[in-house]
């Protein structure tokens, strides 16, 4: 028992647990995922995707939509949690946005041409 | 990812400057240990704000020659790679080039006025070899040049013609020999490679000393392992795309470039389309339509992240890689290195409601 109980103290994975404990492994949990999506005609959406449990994502929404002045919207999708979704191709902005909030550059990644 | 691109540019710019890094790598690798911290970085900043004015610089080293022995070639090579180094975005290959020749001069107090501006002439062409295309033109130029320059230097002073190599450009038997005094902490009093001065002592060999003797001896023994990685240049053919119709793209060298990356076409259009958060088909000719409009930039863009991803060896930044299924996972293998890794499966994320919903609901 007591073996045992040292052994989960020393747990060489309690570095993941911190950084996205809830998120399943598989699904990259560790990345921030910033994708467009075509609509019809020259219209696109923006979606990001993996925000931290940490942030409100109203929050963050408001100041995106304020600072981009575009809508957008939360959706709750049952495997990847909460996603941020906005008109516009908005990735650039929201990469400078992230950053610049102290989101830290090589956890996100950008898609899209 | 804007790290990463750069490096993989199928336009050859950029990727004939990745080939250079790799070339320096064995050298950096030791440099960074023996280098004084505080110093180097001073002479970072120096160089990097002094870039392309010769003389000055020229001036600069002499100055510095009177004070100081080793440093003086790491300012002489960061002022010439000093513009270099800003495009690379990679830090340490200045450094590197640097100490990789700032061992082989050792009394450089003397060091003579022509000798210097050879230096500075050296330095230009080699900047004109990075720039220009024709590797294989100017590289005949060049290794005349360093023979003259040898000779010549070889007259006035034996450290200063070393100091003048390239180490990565070009792999004579002379510089082979004289690779292993590129170390800063070395004794530059043996001129042989098996002459060092710790290997007859008995004290502990450092660390430094035994790396820089063993890529030494390697370089010795097989120096394609240099030349040729410096030579070989990944090149893809632009995607060609134009437009058909008022909202599809053509991709119509989809298959050509497949070949030439040794893909499924599956793979390389699946990610495309899940990267462009687009859909599209193959048409009778092979060709890809793509929905919605995109330029040849934009897709090239993507496929240059392909690459980085699903083609290039991780290990050893080889294109000559297999991609194979195995239990719905892929696996990339390395023809060159024969390193085997698995890769991402390509996922497409959040797809969010576009159109009307009533079309999505099953009926």
């Amino acid at each position: 028992m007591c073996s045992l109980l040292t052994l989960h103290l020393s747990d060489p994975f309690a570095e993941e647990e911190l950084l996205g404990g809830t998120q399943d492994v598989g699904s990259g949990a560790d990345y921030i995922h910033i994708r467009i999506q075509q609509r019809n005609g020259r219209k696109t959406l923006t979606t990001v995707q993996g925000l931290a449990k940490q942030y409100d994502l109203k929050k963050i929404l408001k100041a995106f939509k304020k600072e981009f002045a575009c809508n957008g919207t939360i959706n709750n999708d049952e495997k990847l949690g909460e996603v941020i979704q906005l008109q516009g191709d908005q990735r650039s902005k929201i990469l400078d946005f992230l950053v610049e909030n102290g989101v830290e550059r090589p956890t996100i990644k950008m898609h899209g041409f | 990812m804007a790290s990463e691109e750069p490096l993989f540019d199928p336009s050859l710019k950029k990727r004939k400057k990745k080939a250079v890094a790799f070339t320096e790598d064995p050298l950096g690798a030791e440099a960074d240990p023996t280098a004084p911290a505080p110093e180097t970085i001073d002479n970072t900043t120096t160089t990097g704000e002094a870039v392309d004015l010769g003389p000055t610089t020229a001036h600069e080293q002499m100055k510095m020659n009177g004070d100081e022995g080793g440093k003086n070639e790491d300012d002489e090579f960061k002022a010439m790679f000093g513009d270099m180094k800003k495009k690379k975005k990679k830090k340490e290959i200045p450094m590197d080039l640097a100490d990789g020749d700032s061992g082989t001069s050792t009394p450089a107090a003397g060091a003579s006025a022509p000798a210097i501006t050879e230096d500075l002439d050296f330095s230009d062409i080699k900047k004109k070899k990075k720039k220009s295309k024709k590797a294989a033109l100017d590289m005949e130029a060049f290794e005349k040049e360093l023979s003259e320059s040898k000779s010549k230097s070889a007259a006035d002073e034996e450290e200063d013609g070393e100091v003048e190599h390239n180490p990565n450009l070009d792999i004579d038997d002379a510089d082979l020999e004289n690779d292993p005094f590129a170390q800063p902490s070395d004794v530059s009093i043996g001129l042989d490679l098996g002459n060092e001065a710790w290997l007859s002592s008995d004290r502990d060999y450092a660390y430094p000393e035994l790396l820089t003797r063993f890529y030494s001896l390697l370089h010795a023994a097989n120096p394609a392992l240099l030349s040729s990685s410096s030579q070989k240049r990944y090149t893809i053919a632009p995607p060609s795309i134009h437009r058909e119709g008022n909202k599809r793209s053509v991709f119509a060298n989809v298959t050509d470039i497949c070949k030439k990356m040794h893909r499924q076409p599956e793979h390389v259009i699946q990610f495309l389309f899940s990267e462009m958060g687009t859909t599209g088909s193959v048409d009778g000719a092979g060709r890809l339509v793509i929905k919605g409009r995109f330029q040849q930039k934009q897709v090239e863009n993507v496929l240059r992240r392909y690459i980085v991803e699903y083609v290039a060896c991780k290990t050893c930044k080889s294109m000559d890689t297999l991609l194979t299924k195995e239990n719905r996972i892929f696996f990339m293998s390395c023809e060159s290195c024969g390193s085997r890794r698995s890769v991402n499966a390509i996922k497409s994320g959040f797809q969010a409601q576009v159109g009307k919903r009533s079309k999505n609901r099953p009926a």
